[in-house]
Protein backbone atom coordinates (compact mmCIF):
# COMPACT_ATOMS: atom_id res chain seq x y z
CA UNK A 1 0.00 0.00 0.00
CA UNK A 2 1.32 3.49 -0.74
CA UNK A 3 2.38 5.62 2.03
CA UNK A 4 0.66 8.15 1.37
CA UNK A 5 -2.92 6.44 1.54
CA UNK A 6 -2.31 4.28 4.88
CA UNK A 7 -5.03 3.74 6.91
CA UNK A 8 -4.76 4.66 10.54
CA UNK A 9 -4.24 0.95 11.76
CA UNK A 10 -1.28 0.88 8.78
CA UNK A 11 2.46 2.22 9.82
CA UNK A 12 5.43 2.32 7.40
CA UNK A 13 8.59 0.78 7.66
CA UNK A 14 9.72 4.16 7.82
CA UNK A 15 7.59 5.26 10.68
CA UNK A 16 8.85 2.13 12.60
CA UNK A 17 12.85 3.34 12.39
CA UNK A 18 11.73 6.62 13.52
CA UNK A 19 9.22 6.06 16.20
CA UNK A 20 10.28 2.74 17.34
CA UNK A 21 11.71 4.04 20.96
CA UNK A 22 9.07 6.76 21.02
CA UNK A 23 7.13 7.21 24.82
CA UNK A 24 3.92 5.76 24.01
CA UNK A 25 4.73 3.96 21.26
CA UNK A 26 5.64 0.04 21.49
CA UNK A 27 6.84 -2.46 18.88
CA UNK A 28 6.29 -6.23 19.00
CA UNK A 29 6.98 -8.77 16.87
CA UNK A 30 4.85 -11.96 17.01
CA UNK A 31 6.19 -14.38 14.66
CA UNK A 32 4.91 -18.24 12.85
CA UNK A 33 8.77 -19.21 13.86
CA UNK A 34 8.91 -17.98 17.09
CA UNK A 35 12.82 -18.06 16.87
CA UNK A 36 12.56 -15.89 14.31
CA UNK A 37 12.92 -12.80 17.09
CA UNK A 38 16.03 -14.44 18.21
CA UNK A 39 17.64 -13.96 14.85
CA UNK A 40 17.61 -10.56 15.00
CA UNK A 41 14.56 -8.03 15.27
CA UNK A 42 13.83 -3.89 15.26
CA UNK A 43 15.97 -2.20 17.85
CA UNK A 44 13.55 -1.59 21.13
CA UNK A 45 10.69 -4.35 19.82
CA UNK A 46 9.27 -6.56 22.35
CA UNK A 47 8.75 -10.44 21.16
CA UNK A 48 5.85 -12.34 21.73
CA UNK A 49 5.44 -16.10 21.44
CA UNK A 50 2.11 -17.24 20.12
CA UNK A 51 2.02 -20.82 20.64
CA UNK A 52 2.47 -20.01 24.87
CA UNK A 53 1.56 -16.01 25.08
CA UNK A 54 -1.18 -15.50 22.62
CA UNK A 55 -3.43 -18.30 23.62
CA UNK A 56 -4.72 -20.29 26.49
CA UNK A 57 -2.31 -23.95 27.09
CA UNK A 58 -4.96 -25.44 28.42
CA UNK A 59 -7.98 -25.17 26.56
CA UNK A 60 -7.81 -24.21 23.16
CA UNK A 61 -8.80 -21.12 23.16
CA UNK A 62 -7.63 -17.25 22.83
CA UNK A 63 -5.48 -15.55 25.40
CA UNK A 64 -7.47 -15.32 28.54
CA UNK A 65 -7.90 -11.54 29.87
CA UNK A 66 -5.91 -12.01 32.75
CA UNK A 67 -3.04 -13.16 30.94
CA UNK A 68 -3.62 -11.22 28.40
CA UNK A 69 -3.34 -7.85 31.03
CA UNK A 70 -0.58 -9.53 32.66
CA UNK A 71 1.54 -9.81 29.12
CA UNK A 72 0.80 -6.17 28.32
CA UNK A 73 1.47 -4.67 31.20
CA UNK A 74 4.51 -6.66 31.36
CA UNK A 75 5.53 -5.55 27.99
CA UNK A 76 5.43 -1.38 29.36
CA UNK A 77 1.77 -1.36 27.19
CA UNK A 78 -1.34 0.76 28.98
CA UNK A 79 -4.34 1.43 27.53
CA UNK A 80 -3.28 4.54 25.81
CA UNK A 81 0.15 2.90 23.83
CA UNK A 82 -0.23 2.89 20.73
CA UNK A 83 0.95 -1.54 19.95
CA UNK A 84 2.76 -1.55 16.51
CA UNK A 85 2.79 -5.32 15.25
CA UNK A 86 5.33 -6.67 12.76
CA UNK A 87 6.07 -10.37 12.27
CA UNK A 88 7.27 -13.36 9.70
CA UNK A 89 5.15 -14.40 6.79
CA UNK A 90 3.08 -10.57 6.01
CA UNK A 91 2.57 -10.38 9.57
CA UNK A 92 0.12 -13.66 10.02
CA UNK A 93 0.88 -14.04 13.64
CA UNK A 94 1.05 -10.15 13.91
CA UNK A 95 -2.51 -9.89 12.52
CA UNK A 96 -3.83 -13.15 15.28
CA UNK A 97 -2.44 -10.74 17.93
CA UNK A 98 -4.00 -7.47 16.61
CA UNK A 99 -7.36 -9.40 16.28
CA UNK A 100 -6.91 -10.53 19.84
CA UNK A 101 -6.10 -6.81 20.99
CA UNK A 102 -9.29 -5.58 19.07
CA UNK A 103 -11.18 -8.43 20.99
CA UNK A 104 -10.21 -7.46 24.13
CA UNK A 105 -10.58 -3.48 22.93
CA UNK A 106 -7.47 -1.90 22.71
CA UNK A 107 -7.75 1.16 20.91
CA UNK A 108 -4.93 2.18 19.13
CA UNK A 109 -3.08 -0.85 17.50
CA UNK A 110 -1.79 -1.17 14.12
CA UNK A 111 0.35 -3.46 11.91
CA UNK A 112 3.97 -2.60 10.35
CA UNK A 113 2.77 -2.80 6.58
CA UNK A 114 5.42 -5.07 5.14
CA UNK A 115 6.37 -6.88 8.31
CA UNK A 116 9.74 -8.24 8.90
CA UNK A 117 9.75 -9.44 4.91
CA UNK A 118 10.32 -5.50 4.12
CA UNK A 119 12.21 -4.73 7.12
CA UNK A 120 15.09 -7.21 6.62
CA UNK A 121 14.81 -6.59 2.41
CA UNK A 122 15.42 -2.62 3.07
CA UNK A 123 18.28 -3.33 5.40
CA UNK A 124 17.45 -1.42 8.01
CA UNK A 125 18.92 -2.08 11.81
CA UNK A 126 18.76 -4.87 13.55
CA UNK A 127 18.91 -5.95 17.25
CA UNK A 128 19.45 -9.19 19.45
CA UNK A 129 19.40 -7.29 22.66
CA UNK A 130 15.98 -7.86 24.30
CA UNK A 131 14.66 -4.74 26.10
CA UNK A 132 13.52 -4.68 29.25
CA UNK A 133 10.35 -2.64 30.38
CA UNK A 134 8.51 -0.31 33.09
CA UNK A 135 6.02 -2.44 34.52
CA UNK A 136 2.29 -1.03 34.01
CA UNK A 137 -1.18 -1.82 34.58
CA UNK A 138 -3.06 -2.91 31.69
CA UNK A 139 -7.21 -3.02 32.13
CA UNK A 140 -8.82 -4.96 29.08
CA UNK A 141 -12.00 -5.24 28.39
CA UNK A 142 -14.62 -7.96 28.35
CA UNK A 143 -14.12 -9.85 24.93
CA UNK A 144 -15.90 -8.20 21.49
CA UNK A 145 -17.07 -11.62 20.53
CA UNK A 146 -18.71 -10.19 17.44
CA UNK A 147 -15.27 -10.21 16.07
CA UNK A 148 -14.75 -14.08 16.25
CA UNK A 149 -16.88 -17.11 15.00
CA UNK A 150 -17.58 -20.30 16.86
CA UNK A 151 -18.96 -23.78 15.10
CA UNK A 152 -21.94 -23.47 15.75
CA UNK A 153 -22.73 -20.13 13.96
CA UNK A 154 -20.49 -21.49 11.30
CA UNK A 155 -22.32 -24.62 11.07
CA UNK A 156 -26.22 -22.66 10.55
CA UNK A 157 -24.31 -20.47 8.31
CA UNK A 158 -23.62 -22.84 6.04
CA UNK A 159 -26.91 -24.40 5.89
CA UNK A 160 -28.65 -21.06 5.84
CA UNK A 161 -26.36 -19.81 3.54
CA UNK A 162 -26.53 -16.61 5.53
CA UNK A 163 -22.99 -15.04 5.43
CA UNK A 164 -19.98 -15.47 2.62
CA UNK A 165 -17.65 -18.13 3.52
CA UNK A 166 -14.15 -17.43 2.80
CA UNK A 167 -11.89 -19.71 3.03
CA UNK A 168 -8.00 -18.75 2.94
CA UNK A 169 -5.55 -21.36 2.72
CA UNK A 170 -4.08 -22.09 -0.17
CA UNK A 171 -5.70 -24.10 -3.23
CA UNK A 172 -3.82 -27.33 -2.49
CA UNK A 173 -5.59 -26.96 1.13
CA UNK A 174 -8.57 -26.23 0.00
CA UNK A 175 -9.28 -28.81 -2.61
CA UNK A 176 -8.05 -31.46 -0.35
CA UNK A 177 -4.92 -32.45 -2.23
CA UNK A 178 -2.62 -31.52 1.00
CA UNK A 179 -3.86 -31.48 4.56
CA UNK A 180 -1.59 -28.96 5.67
CA UNK A 181 1.26 -26.30 4.48
CA UNK A 182 4.17 -28.48 2.92
CA UNK A 183 6.40 -28.74 5.40
CA UNK A 184 4.16 -28.29 8.12
CA UNK A 185 2.51 -30.56 10.39
CA UNK A 186 -0.78 -32.49 9.66
CA UNK A 187 -3.71 -31.84 12.33
CA UNK A 188 -6.58 -32.75 10.66
CA UNK A 189 -8.50 -35.80 9.16
CA UNK A 190 -9.86 -35.02 6.18
CA UNK A 191 -9.34 -32.41 3.28
CA UNK A 192 -11.43 -30.01 1.99
CA UNK A 193 -13.56 -27.14 2.30
CA UNK A 194 -16.50 -26.06 4.40
CA UNK A 195 -19.49 -26.32 1.82
CA UNK A 196 -19.76 -23.29 -0.41
CA UNK A 197 -16.86 -21.56 1.17
CA UNK A 198 -15.10 -19.39 -1.70
CA UNK A 199 -10.54 -19.73 -1.78
CA UNK A 200 -9.51 -16.42 -1.65
CA UNK A 201 -6.10 -17.20 -0.76
CA UNK A 202 -4.49 -14.67 2.38
CA UNK A 203 -1.09 -13.92 -0.28
CA UNK A 204 -3.86 -12.05 -2.49
CA UNK A 205 -4.21 -9.50 0.05
CA UNK A 206 -0.61 -8.86 -0.20
CA UNK A 207 2.34 -7.33 -2.64
CA UNK A 208 5.42 -8.86 -3.60
CA UNK A 209 7.40 -6.66 -1.02
CA UNK A 210 4.55 -8.04 1.74
CA UNK A 211 2.60 -4.76 1.56
CA UNK A 212 -0.80 -4.82 1.76
CA UNK A 213 -2.31 -4.33 -2.34
CA UNK A 214 -4.34 -0.80 -2.19
CA UNK A 215 -7.90 -0.39 -1.09
CA UNK A 216 -9.77 -0.45 -4.50
CA UNK A 217 -7.93 -2.93 -6.08
CA UNK A 218 -8.63 -5.64 -2.57
CA UNK A 219 -12.12 -4.21 -2.71
CA UNK A 220 -12.58 -5.01 -6.48
CA UNK A 221 -10.52 -8.30 -5.79
CA UNK A 222 -13.17 -9.40 -3.40
CA UNK A 223 -16.04 -8.29 -4.81
CA UNK A 224 -15.13 -10.22 -8.07
CA UNK A 225 -15.73 -13.11 -5.75
CA UNK A 226 -18.79 -12.20 -4.38
CA UNK A 227 -17.53 -10.70 -1.24
CA UNK A 228 -18.85 -7.32 -0.26
CA UNK A 229 -20.03 -5.50 3.24
CA UNK A 230 -23.75 -5.96 2.57
CA UNK A 231 -23.49 -10.04 3.61
CA UNK A 232 -21.85 -10.65 7.23
CA UNK A 233 -18.23 -12.80 6.17
CA UNK A 234 -16.96 -15.69 8.20
CA UNK A 235 -12.93 -16.29 7.11
CA UNK A 236 -11.34 -19.39 8.43
CA UNK A 237 -7.61 -20.80 7.44
CA UNK A 238 -6.34 -24.11 8.85
CA UNK A 239 -5.33 -22.56 12.51
CA UNK A 240 -6.63 -19.15 12.46
CA UNK A 241 -3.93 -16.60 11.96
CA UNK A 242 -3.59 -16.92 8.01
CA UNK A 243 -7.43 -16.14 8.16
CA UNK A 244 -7.16 -13.15 11.19
CA UNK A 245 -5.41 -11.51 8.23
CA UNK A 246 -7.61 -11.68 5.81
CA UNK A 247 -10.49 -10.25 8.34
CA UNK A 248 -7.31 -7.48 9.16
CA UNK A 249 -8.12 -6.71 5.15
CA UNK A 250 -11.72 -6.66 5.07
CA UNK A 251 -12.47 -4.86 8.63
CA UNK A 252 -10.11 -2.61 9.03
CA UNK A 253 -8.67 -1.95 5.23
CA UNK A 254 -11.96 -2.07 3.32
CA UNK A 255 -14.62 -1.01 6.36
CA UNK A 256 -16.96 -4.31 6.09
CA UNK A 257 -18.85 -4.26 9.60
CA UNK A 258 -19.86 -7.78 9.93
CA UNK A 259 -16.83 -9.85 9.72
CA UNK A 260 -15.59 -12.81 11.55
CA UNK A 261 -12.59 -15.15 12.14
CA UNK A 262 -13.43 -18.62 12.66
CA UNK A 263 -10.26 -19.47 14.39
CA UNK A 264 -11.41 -23.21 15.12
CA UNK A 265 -11.19 -23.19 11.25
CA UNK A 266 -9.99 -26.33 9.47
CA UNK A 267 -8.05 -28.15 12.42
CA UNK A 268 -12.02 -27.97 14.00
CA UNK A 269 -14.14 -28.46 10.89
CA UNK A 270 -11.68 -31.41 9.24
CA UNK A 271 -11.52 -32.66 12.23
CA UNK A 272 -15.60 -33.60 13.73
CA UNK A 273 -17.10 -36.15 12.99
CA UNK A 274 -20.04 -36.09 10.50
CA UNK A 275 -19.28 -32.24 9.26
CA UNK A 276 -20.15 -32.25 6.02
CA UNK A 277 -16.87 -31.85 3.67
CA UNK A 278 -16.69 -30.27 -0.04
CA UNK A 279 -14.04 -31.64 -2.43
CA UNK A 280 -12.59 -30.17 -4.53
CA UNK B 1 23.74 -3.74 13.56
CA UNK B 2 22.49 -3.93 9.38
CA UNK B 3 22.01 -7.16 8.48
CA UNK B 4 24.66 -8.07 5.48
CA UNK B 5 24.95 -10.30 2.79
CA UNK B 6 20.79 -10.34 2.66
CA UNK B 7 19.42 -12.81 -0.26
CA UNK B 8 15.97 -14.18 -1.36
CA UNK B 9 15.50 -16.82 -3.64
CA UNK B 10 13.23 -19.58 -4.75
CA UNK B 11 14.09 -22.96 -5.83
CA UNK B 12 12.37 -26.46 -5.58
CA UNK B 13 12.69 -29.37 -3.19
CA UNK B 14 11.32 -32.78 -2.67
CA UNK B 15 8.84 -31.63 -5.39
CA UNK B 16 7.44 -28.56 -3.49
CA UNK B 17 8.61 -24.74 -4.10
CA UNK B 18 10.67 -23.14 -1.26
CA UNK B 19 11.94 -19.56 -0.82
CA UNK B 20 14.94 -19.64 1.24
CA UNK B 21 16.14 -16.02 2.75
CA UNK B 22 19.61 -15.97 4.61
CA UNK B 23 21.35 -12.45 5.98
CA UNK B 24 24.36 -12.48 7.89
CA UNK B 25 24.17 -10.35 11.52
CA UNK B 26 27.67 -9.87 13.34
CA UNK B 27 28.90 -13.11 12.99
CA UNK B 28 26.49 -15.32 12.36
CA UNK B 29 24.24 -16.49 9.03
CA UNK B 30 20.89 -16.78 9.79
CA UNK B 31 18.82 -18.94 6.74
CA UNK B 32 14.95 -19.25 6.86
CA UNK B 33 13.11 -21.53 4.65
CA UNK B 34 9.30 -21.11 3.80
CA UNK B 35 6.92 -22.32 1.58
CA UNK B 36 6.16 -20.77 -1.41
CA UNK B 37 2.34 -21.29 -1.14
CA UNK B 38 1.24 -20.62 1.54
CA UNK B 39 4.38 -18.92 2.37
CA UNK B 40 5.03 -19.96 5.93
CA UNK B 41 8.42 -20.01 7.46
CA UNK B 42 9.04 -23.64 8.65
CA UNK B 43 12.98 -24.43 8.98
CA UNK B 44 15.74 -22.54 9.91
CA UNK B 45 19.03 -22.61 11.10
CA UNK B 46 22.70 -20.61 11.66
CA UNK B 47 26.17 -21.09 10.37
CA UNK B 48 29.48 -19.45 10.18
CA UNK B 49 28.65 -19.00 6.77
CA UNK B 50 26.06 -18.55 4.32
CA UNK B 51 26.88 -22.24 3.11
CA UNK B 52 26.35 -24.03 6.33
CA UNK B 53 23.42 -21.95 7.09
CA UNK B 54 21.65 -23.00 3.91
CA UNK B 55 22.80 -26.62 3.92
CA UNK B 56 21.23 -27.09 7.60
CA UNK B 57 18.08 -25.50 7.03
CA UNK B 58 17.91 -27.34 4.04
CA UNK B 59 18.26 -30.35 5.39
CA UNK B 60 15.68 -29.82 8.06
CA UNK B 61 13.42 -28.49 5.27
CA UNK B 62 13.56 -31.94 2.93
CA UNK B 63 12.77 -33.85 6.35
CA UNK B 64 9.55 -32.08 7.04
CA UNK B 65 8.94 -31.89 3.29
CA UNK B 66 9.24 -35.71 3.47
CA UNK B 67 6.35 -35.87 5.68
CA UNK B 68 3.58 -34.19 4.03
CA UNK B 69 1.21 -36.84 1.90
CA UNK B 70 -0.55 -35.51 -0.90
CA UNK B 71 -3.98 -37.23 -1.37
CA UNK B 72 -6.05 -37.88 -4.54
CA UNK B 73 -9.40 -37.23 -5.36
Amino acid sequence: MSPTSLPDVLVTTEWVAKHATDSGVRIVEVDVDTTAYDQGHVPGAAGWNWTSQLCDTLVRDIVPKKTLEQLLGDTGIDNKTTIVLYGDNNNWFAAWAFWQLKIYGHQDVRLMDGGRKKWLAEGRDLSTDVPSFGKKTYTASEPDLSLRAFLPEVQEAMKRKSASMVDVRGPQEFTGEILAPPGLPETCQRGGHIPGAKNIPWGKNCNDDGTFKDVAELKAMYAAQGITADTPVIAYCRIGERSSLTWFVLKHLLGFDRVKNYDGSWTEWGNLVGAPVEKP
Amino acid sequence: MKPEDYSRRQQELAGWAISIETYKLGDVYHCSIANVDPGARFARADGSTREEAEARALEKAARYLAQTRRFGP
